[in-house]
């Protein structure tokens, strides 16, 4: 029973991880119907940016590597990673995706894995992020916010929810909740959602298309920029940027947003959830050597059932 | 806009795939010609990638060595030339960074690589064109099985396990029973440490209750260690990566899992320590060597590569620094420097004075040489034991 | 998806001095291939030394997989991102052939006999079979495009390639002697012992420039005609218009799995080359997706459905990252950024739809 509920908070936690991620790559396959490649990228850039400022800003405020700073440094400095990354996804998508908007999407898509391979080897360098992993400082400490025990005696086993999960789970779900207000309540969501259904229309309609992918992109990569933070606060020893693991855990997010519905935001964070529950409890009670296949099993066995996701709407032909 | 049908037997055609032909023939020119005054070594290693680290350690380590040798006037007068080559850790490119640093490049001998799966791409090569390899660090015993040109300044996976096994076992700071295994099924290196630490702890009649993998890379290991957790074993073992331990131990204690874990060469980083910090107190691994031996040799190699690097050397940069010094040892005693001269003396190495332990080569061409158990304390490793071969 | 370019219509055949028909069509580039590529094995290794020589077999291998790829992404306009998962199904296979079955056929696990020898027909056999065994699970994966489409296929290959690499790892070690190889039980057969995380070492390193030359020769000489084929006009209509295509009878269902198929055939074939080359190791780490998206690239940047192009940019994007080796760190953002740069600037790939001789004869016109 410990164990089960343990597995249940770590699987929701990585699942809102998921689902911050798994919104950007739904969104701009919405609007521009390509995977955006480099998006696991800018969850790097987020990662990397944010160990990067606090390992050089902590320590200039009298904070050492023992001392754990106020809540209120981690709450600055999230917002200015979010914009830094925002506006990084905008240079990308001004530079690199633009000029394709009338190409066939399997340009756009090797243009992607181009940024993307960019981005992972100019990272890698000496003078940015180097090769080597980090140790992200503790911005949060490490308190259980509740621990409860199961059994007895020598079988007893903890199950702790820790202030760094809460976190994790509060900040995103604070963002999902905003992205939601956005998309559906504001004018600029509206926007967005008509650029989405049919690009040529939207412009006909005196939506300014550019400016409204622009501005998903921004957003995007902001979220992205957010997972790319609570993922380090959470796995404090960060992976070096061209790692493939990043790759694979963009994949896994893409592959969220595909369960889901790809396109639907609300259907992005219930893939995520889904394929951090599917993954963690394989692991768990099948066996960990199959970890990843779970996911790609899951992926292949609903699209061949239900061919659009969990939440999409049926592809619609035209003639 | 429209065409003819095209043809394979236009002559527009032809000259095309002529074209092609005479570009594929033609795209090159034989060896470079060798400069009399300097001598030129190779190496090829992971400089981009997943595993680059290890790639830039180990070249850095390297390096060092090189420096070294030409401040006091290189090898019979004649200055080392590094040639370092990036294989992305993918073992073709391994196979072809070999290919060109043996039969362009003319290099001498070639030091590499950290991965045993990289190290048997190349290995062959090495073998087939009569240039000795010495491997830092790819602990696979086919590696030396290659063929007799083939050498390696680490210890082997057998030797490692048993140590681990036997520490595990037999030390009173453990005196483990029931071992849980928790390995990176994507890493040569931790699959066959894994194997022969089971073998070893099984024949000490200790039982292995729980094994469970991760790939390389992985953030989360909860699943794996609340299994582990439900086990109840007195040792973990964790053949990885110092890449992978630190968020590994982290996120055993979060989950209330106080049992040592224990590990082997691979852990050995001052990253490993930085990561984990406190949460690593109380493990084991075993190493090459200690960073706090008061010896010359090793307090020596660490200045001279803090002042270089600007980083505290791992364990990958001490062996690729080893191998180039024993590199170097038998250049200035071998009759020639051509392959099978080089070789020969290579063979002969008895006890020399490594940062990394005193090695000697056995008749199968690996280093034999002690290991250290290492505890970490506070974030720092701190010496425990040694353990010597065949004890 | 919008109709970016006509299909080459029929027209007006241009006369040529030299023009074979019929039957000879087919034969005839496949002998002349054949010749250059016994030229190619004989001539180069002498001429430019080994490092060359391999780079042009690297070149090779990229070339059937490049060209193979184009079928399924170029011609019939589907999206497969797994290819580097058929390749590694070919090549586990063709070396289990040649590594045991040298064991069993000759008592000895190395390499058996001369250029031409018995030792390289079981190869040339091995390659074969591992092609079809990859086509058989072309055919699983190609399956699921009946139902999909666009980037949901191109996940979905994505996954076969990363579900192949986890399962790959899971296999026990190389049996290395035969004593150990007679003893093996049922268990030890199943999964087949190829090694594992490390890769399938030993497999006996048969392929030169030969064979694989041969085989660019059989693979560009069937894409080519396949191009040309009602069956290669089927898949491009599949491509340009599934609705108007079924509606002028083609069965779309039927096309689809028959690309994947070949597609997946060939780049079995070149797994059986990549196993057997020199220096390599075949290992699960090649089923990943990273490999597969050397090849996607490729054929973008060849154009879509130009055999041609697509060959020169097998050739480019082999040969660069060599040309670029003395920069280390810097060459993987150049070529990043040459990537880029040639998709905005000449969007429809190297040479679009186009083999390159149009472009030839368009100008000596």
């Amino acid at each position: 029973m410990a164990d089960f509920t343990q597995t249940l908070m770590t699987a929701a936690a990585i699942g809102s991880l998921y689902a911050l991620i798994a919104l950007g790559y739904t969104m701009v396959y919405g609007i521009l119907k390509f995977i955006n490649f480099a998006h696991s990228d800018i969850v790097v850039l987020g990662a990397w940016s944010s160990y990067t400022v606090a390992d050089q800003v902590l320590p200039r405020l009298g904070y050492d590597s023992r001392t754990i700073p106020p809540l209120w440094i981690g709450a600055v400095i999230l917002p200015l990673i979010m914009l830094f990354c925002g506006f990084v996804g905008y240079v990308i998508e001004r530079l690199a995706y633009r000029p394709l908007r009338r190409a066939p999407r399997l340009n756009v898509l090797i243009t992607a894995i181009g940024v993307s391979l960019f981005l992972q080897n100019l990272g890698q360098l000496d003078f940015m992020f180097g090769a080597s992993p980090e140790k992200m400082p503790a911005l949060l400490p490490s308190w259980e916010l509740a621990s409860f025990s199961f059994g007895t005696g020598e079988a007893t086993r903890k199950v702790v929810i820790s202030l760094v999960d809460t976190m994790i789970f509060a900040t995103s779900g604070t963002l999902m909740l905003v992205l939601e207000y956005l998309v559906f309540r504001t004018k600029l969501g509206t926007a967005m959602r008509a650029v989405s259904y049919n690009t040529d229309t939207a412009a006909l309609m005196g939506i300014p298309v550019d400016r409204v992918i622009s501005f998903t992109f921004v957003l995007g990569s902001s979220l992205a920029a957010a997972a790319g933070f609570l993922y380090v606060m959470k796995y404090p020893g960060i992976n070096q940027p061209a790692h493939t693991v990043w790759v694979l855990l963009g994949l896994k997010a893409f592959v969220a947003a595909v369960i889901g519905g790809i396109g639907n935001v609300r259907g992005a964070v219930l893939g995520g959830f889904v394929i951090a529950f599917v993954e963690q409890f394989g692991a768990f009670y099948i066996s960990s050597n199959y970890r990843d296949v779970y996911v790609f099993a899951l992926l292949i066995g609903i699209l061949l059932v239900k061919p659009t996701g969990l939440l999409g709407s049926p592809l619609r032909e035209k003639v | 806009m429209h065409h003819p049908p095209p043809a394979f037997f236009s002559r527009s055609a032809h000259m095309v795939w002529l074209g092609v032909f005479l570009a594929i023939c033609s795209s090159g020119c034989n060896g470079t010609k060798a400069d009399p005054t300097e001598i030129v070594i190779g190496h090829y290693g992971s400089m981009t990638g997943s595993e680059a680290t290890f790639g830039e350690s180990t070249d850095n380590g390297i390096k060092l060595a090189v420096e070294e040798i030409n401040a006091i006037g290189g090898i019979n007068g004649k200055k080392i030339r590094l040639i370092t080559y990036d294989d992305k850790g993918d073992a073709r490119e391994a196979g072809t960074a070999v290919t060109r640093l043996v039969t362009k490049d003319r290099v001498v001998a070639v030091i590499g690589e950290v991965a045993s799966g990289l190290s048997l791409a190349g290995a062959p090569v090495c073998q087939e064109n009569g240039v000795p390899m010495i491997s830092p660090s790819s602990t696979n015993p086919k590696v030396t099985k290659v063929g007799d040109l083939i050498f390696r300044v680490c210890f082997i996976d057998p030797f490692q396990g048993s140590v681990c096994a036997k520490f595990a076992r037999e030390s009173e700071k453990l005196k483990a029973s029931k071992a849980a295994i928790l390995t990176d099924q994507a890493s040569p290196y931790s699959v066959g440490l894994q194997e022969e630490f089971e073998k070893a702890f099984a024949a000490l009649g200790g039982t292995v209750v729980s094994k469970q993998t991760y790939q390389a890379g992985d953030q989360d290991f909860s699943a794996q260690l609340t299994a582990i957790r439900g086990a109840e074993p007195d040792v973990i073992f964790v053949p990885g990566y110092y890449t992978d331990v630190g968020n590994i131990a982290l996120q055993a204690k979060k989950l209330g899992i106080n049992t040592a874990l224990l590990g082997g060469d691979g852990w050995d980083s001052s990253k490993l320590g930085e990561i984990g910090g406190k949460a690593l107190d109380g493990c084991f691994y075993s190493n090459h060597y200690s960073h706090q031996d008061p010896s010359d040799r090793v307090q020596d190699f660490i200045k001279k590569y803090n002042a270089k690097h600007k980083q505290t050397p791992d364990g990958l940069a001490a062996l690729g620094y080893d191998a180039a010094r024993i590199l170097f040892q038998s250049m200035q005693s071998a009759k020639s420097l051509g392959g099978a001269d080089l070789a020969a003396e290579l063979a002969k190495t008895k006890n020399f004075d490594g940062v990394t332990g005193r090695i000697s080569i056995d008749a199968d061409r690996n280093a034999v040489k002690p290991a250290v158990i290492l505890e970490m304390k506070d974030g720092e490793p701190h010496f425990v034991t040694t353990i010597q071969p065949g004890e | 998806m919008s109709v970016s370019h006509p299909m080459p219509a029929a027209s007006p055949i241009a006369a040529t001095p030299f023009r074979p028909t019929g039957p000879l069509m087919g034969v005839l580039p496949l002998a002349i291939g054949i010749v250059v590529a016994v030229l190619l094995h004989v001539i180069l290794p002498g001429f430019v030394g080994p490092y060359y020589s391999r780079i042009v077999i690297d070149i090779g291998i990229a070339i059937i997989l490049a060209v193979s790829l184009n079928i399924v992404n170029g011609m019939t306009g589907q999206f497969s991102i797994g290819h580097a998962g058929f390749m590694t199904v070919g090549g586990y296979t063709a070396g289990l052939i040649t590594y045991y079955g040298s064991y069993f056929i000759w008592g000895t696990l190395g390499k058996h006999g001369v250029f031409l020898g018995t030792g390289e027909w079981l190869f040339a056999a091995s390659c074969i079979v591992g092609g079809l065994v990859a086509a058989g699970a072309g055919y699983i994966v190609g399956l699921p495009s009946l139902r999909l489409r666009g980037d949901y296929l191109a996940i979905v290959t994505l996954g076969f390639g990363e579900i192949l690499r986890v399962v790959l790892q899971q296999t026990g070690k190389v049996l290395d002697d035969g004593a150990a190889i007679r003893a093996a039980g049922w268990s030890q057969w199943l999964p087949p012992p190829v090694g594992g995380a490390i890769g399938f070492d030993g497999i006996p390193k048969y392929t030169n420039l030969f064979w694989v030359y041969t085989f660019v020769t059989i693979t560009v000489v069937v894409a080519y005609r396949l191009k040309h084929s009602s069956l290669g006009r089927a898949m491009i209509s599949v491509r340009e218009d599934e609705i108007a295509a079924q509606a002028m009878g083609v069965n779309i269902a039927r096309q689809k799995v028959l690309a994947f198929v070949m597609a997946a055939f060939f780049a079995g074939v070149a797994g059986g080359l990549f196993a057997h080359e020199r220096g390599v190791i075949i290992s699960p780490k090649d089923a990943g997706f990273q490999r597969s998206f050397d090849y996607v690239i490729m054929t973008v940047l060849g154009g879509r459905g130009s055999i041609s192009g697509v060959t020169l940019a097998a050739i480019i994007l082999t040969a660069l990252p060599e040309l670029l080796r003395d920069f280390e760190q810097y060459r993987l953002i150049v070529f990043a950024l040459l990537l880029i740069v040639m998709m905005i600037v000449r969007p429809q790939g190297l040479f679009g739809i186009h083999e390159i001789w149009h472009f030839w004869r368009r100008r000596s016109r």
